[in-house]
C-alpha cells in the first residue's frame, strides 16, 4: 500500500507540474503588457519599464515560471494587478462562496440520487423505475444555467421566497448567506443528481447479479436484507468514488451558475480577472481548481487501492 | 458479384441492425428528435418564418400568435426564426469539435495501442493532464484569452474531445491487437499502420460512433454555456446560449423568452443522448449496460 501510495503521489506531482506549466505558458502568449495595463494608457515608457523591472517581468520566462511555482508552493500566489492585494486573499474570500455552494449542491444531489438509485434498482423494469429513469435522462439534458433561470423566475420573482441574486456574506448569520446559495445549489445539483442516480442504480443492479448475492438469496434471506446488507455496501464503493469526482466538477460548474446569480465566487473572480487582463489571478484560480481535481482523483485512487488490493499491483 | 460472401455479410449486418433498431425505443426516439433538429437547421438555411436580423421595436415582447408562433423578443425579433438559426450554430460548433476530437484523438489512440511502451505512457499521461483541467474552466480560459467567438469555442471544446477519443480508441485497439485475425495480418507481413487502417479501425468504428454521439451532446451543452456567458458566437450570429443570456435580463417582464431556447437545447441533447444509448445497444450487445 505504501509503494502504491508513493507511486500515485508521484503521478500527482508530475501532473500538477505539467498542468501549471501549461497554464503559465498559455497565459504567457497572451498579448498585452501587464505593467502598461496597471499604469494606464497615459503612462510614460520609462514608468512602464521601471514597473516591469520591479515586477520582475524582464526576467527570462523560465525563471519567472519557477519563481511563480515556488511562490505558490509557499502559499504566495502573487499580487493582483487590478486590486493590488495578494491573489491568495482574493481567492480566500471567493472560496467562502464557491466551496459552500459546491458542498450544498453535493449534499443535495446525494440526498436525491442515492435513495432514488436504490429505489429504482429494487424496482427494476417496473413503471416507477421507467419513470425515474426517463426523469434522469431529462435531468442530464437540462442545462443548469437554464434551470437556474427558471428557479429565479418561480421562486425569486413570482413567489419572492428567496433572493434572485447577490450574496450578503456570512457576517449576518447563517440564513442570509444560505438563502442566497439555495437556488444556485439546486440548479447545480439537478444534473449531477440525474447522473448519480443512474450510476447508483446500475452499480446496484450489477451487484445484485453477483454470486454472493444469489447465495444470500438461496439461503433464504429476505430480499430486503439481501439488498441493504449484502448488495448495497459493495455497490456504494464506486458510487462514493464518483461522489469525490463530482465535487471537483461542481466547483467548476459554479463558474457559470455564479454568473446567473451574481455571486462573488471563484467563477466571477475568473471572469472579472480575464476581462481586466489580471492574468496572475486567472493563473492562481485555474491552478487551484486543477489541483483540487488532481488531489481528489488521488484520494479516489487511494480509496480504490484500499478497497481492492488487486489494483495496487500495476 | 452479388454472391460475394463479404457483400452478403454486409447485407446481413444491415438487416440485423435494422431489426434491432426497430426493437429499440431509445434509438428510435433519439433518431427522430435528432433528425428533427438537423432538419430544422437545414431548413433555416433556406427559410425561416421571419428575417432573423429584422428588428421591429413596435412588435417587441409579443406573446405567441399566428404571425409569431413563439412570440417576439425585446427587439421584436421572431423567436421561432431565432431558434431555427441558432440550431445551426450549436450543431456546427459541437460537430466540428467532435471532428477535432476524432481527427486527432483516434490516430493518437491507435498509435499508442500499436506502439505500446513509451509512446503509450507519454500519451496517456498527457491525456491525464488534459483531464485534470475541468473542461468548463479551460474553455472559459481559452475563449477569454484568444477572444470570444464561435471558432475559439470550437477549439476550446475540441481540445477536450481529443483525450476522450484517444482513450476510447486506445482501449478498444489494445483489446484487438492480440486477436487471431490481427496475428494473421501481421504474419502476412502487414505493417502496424496498415493493420490499424484495414483491421483495427473498422472494428472500433461502432464504439467511436457511440462516443461521438455522446460528445456531440456534451458539445451542445458546452457551447450553450459558453455563449450564455458571452464567450461563444458573437452578434449578429444567433445562438441559443446568447438568447438565454438576453432572456435573463428580461426574466421579470417576459419569462416566456427563456423557455424556447432552453427547450431547444434540452430536445437536442436529449435526442443525442437517447440516440447514443440506443446505438450502443443496437450496435454491440456486449456493451449493453444493465438497465
Amino acid at each position: 500500500m505504501l509503494a502504491y501510495t508513493a507511486r500515485r503521489l508521484l503521478i500527482v506531482l508530475v501532473t500538477l507540474l505539467c498542468a501549471s506549466a501549461v497554464v503559465f505558458f498559455v497565459l504567457e502568449i497572451v498579448p498585452g503588457d501587464p505593467a502598461r495595463l496597471m499604469l494606464g494608457l497615459n503612462a510614460s515608457d520609462a514608468a512602464v519599464q521601471a514597473l516591469r523591472e520591479q515586477m520582475g517581468l524582464n526576467e527570462p520566462v523560465l525563471i519567472r515560471y519557477f519563481a511563480w511555482l515556488g511562490g505558490m508552493a509557499r502559499g504566495d500566489f502573487g499580487t493582483s494587478l487590478t486590486y493590488s492585494v495578494p491573489v491568495i486573499e482574493l481567492i480566500g474570500e471567493r472560496v467562502m462562496v464557491s466551496v459552500p455552494l459546491a458542498l450544498i449542491a453535493l449534499v443535495m444531489s446525494t440526498a436525491i440520487a442515492i435513495p432514488l438509485g436504490i429505489f429504482t434498482a429494487a424496482r427494476r423494469g417496473r413503471p416507477a423505475d421507467t419513470a425515474a429513469m426517463a426523469g434522469a435522462q431529462l435531468g442530464i439534458a437540462i442545462p443548469n444555467f437554464w434551470f437556474a433561470l427558471l428557479l429565479v423566475w418561480v421562486f425569486a420573482i413570482t413567489l419572492q421566497w428567496l433572493p434572485a441574486g447577490g450574496f450578503p456574506g456570512w457576517s449576518d448569520g447563517l440564513w442570509p448567506g444560505l438563502s442566497a446559495l439555495l437556488l444556485p445549489a439546486v440548479a447545480l445539483a439537478l444534473p449531477q443528481a440525474a447522473i448519480l442516480t443512474r450510476i447508483t442504480r446500475s452499480a446496484l443492479i450489477e451487484t445484485l447479479a453477483e454470486d454472493y448475492v444469489r447465495t444470500a438469496r438461496a439461503k433464504g434471506l429476505p430480499a430486503r436484507v439481501v439488498l441493504w446488507r449484502h448488495a448495497l455496501r459493495n455497490a456504494l464503493i464506486p458510487v462514493l468514488t464518483i461522489l469525490g469526482l463530482q465535487f471537483a466538477f461542481l466547483l467548476a460548474g459554479t463558474i457559470i451558475i455564479e454568473n446567473v446569480f451574481y455571486l462573488p465566487g471563484l467563477g466571477r473572480l475568473v471572469f472579472q480577472a480575464i476581462g481586466q487582463r489580471d492574468l496572475i489571478v486567472v493563473e492562481g484560480v485555474v491552478v487551484l481548481l486543477v489541483a483540487t481535481v488532481v488531489f481528489v482523483n488521488f484520494l479516489v485512487d487511494l480509496a480504490y487501492g484500499w478497497a481492492d488490493p488487486r489494483l495496487r499491483r500495476r | 458479384m452479388s454472391t460475394d460472401p463479404l457483400i452478403a455479410a454486409g447485407h446481413e449486418d444491415w438487416r440485423l441492425f435494422v431489426a434491432k433498431a426497430r426493437a429499440n425505443r431509445s434509438f428510435q426516439a433519439g433518431a427522430v428528435l435528432t433528425l428533427a433538429v438537423l432538419a430544422m437547421a437545414a431548413l433555416s438555411l433556406v427559410w425561416t418564418p421571419h428575417d432573423v436580423a429584422a428588428l421591429s421595436i413596435s412588435d417587441r415582447l409579443q406573446p405567441p400568435s399566428a404571425a409569431h408562433w413563439l412570440g417576439t423578443d425585446h427587439f421584436g425579433r421572431d423567436i421561432v426564426s431565432m431558434i431555427m438559426a441558432g440550431s445551426r450554430n450549436s450543431i456546427a460548433v459541437a460537430l466540428i469539435a467532435v471532428g477535432i476530437g476524432v481527427g486527432i484523438g483516434v490516430p493518437l489512440g491507435c498509435w499508442a495501442a500499436a506502439r505500446r511502451g513509451l509512446v503509450d505512457e507519454v500519451l496517456m499521461r498527457a491525456s491525464d493532464i488534459v483531464f485534470a483541467f475541468p473542461a468548463l474552466v479551460s474553455a472559459v480560459m481559452i475563449t477569454a484569452i484568444f477572444g470570444p467567438g464561435a471558432v475559439n469555442a470550437i477549439i476550446a471544446i475540441g481540445i477536450f474531445n481529443i483525450p476522450v477519443f484517444a482513450r476510447v480508441a486506445r482501449g478498444a485497439a489494445l483489446a484487438l491487437w492480440p486477436r487471431e485475425f490481427i496475428l494473421a495480418a501481421r504474419a502476412s507481413g502487414k505493417g502496424a499502420a496498415r493493420i490499424t487502417i484495414e483491421h483495427i479501425l473498422p472494428n472500433i468504428a461502432n464504439l467511436l460512433l457511440v462516443q461521438g454521439t455522446i460528445q456531440f451532446s456534451l458539445g451542445i451543452l458546452a457551447e450553450a454555456g459558453l455563449s450564455y456567458v458571452g464567450l461563444g458566437a458573437q452578434p449578429p450570429a444567433t445562438s441559443w446560449g446568447r438568447m438565454l443570456a438576453e432572456a435573463q435580463t428580461m426574466i421579470a417582464i417576459a419569462p416566456q423568452m427563456a423557455l424556447a431556447p432552453g427547450i431547444a437545447i434540452i430536445v437536442t441533447v436529449l435526442g443525442l443522448n437517447l440516440l447514443g444509448d440506443g446505438l450502443r445497444d443496437v450496435l454491440d450487445p456486449k456493451l449493453r449496460r444493465e438497465r
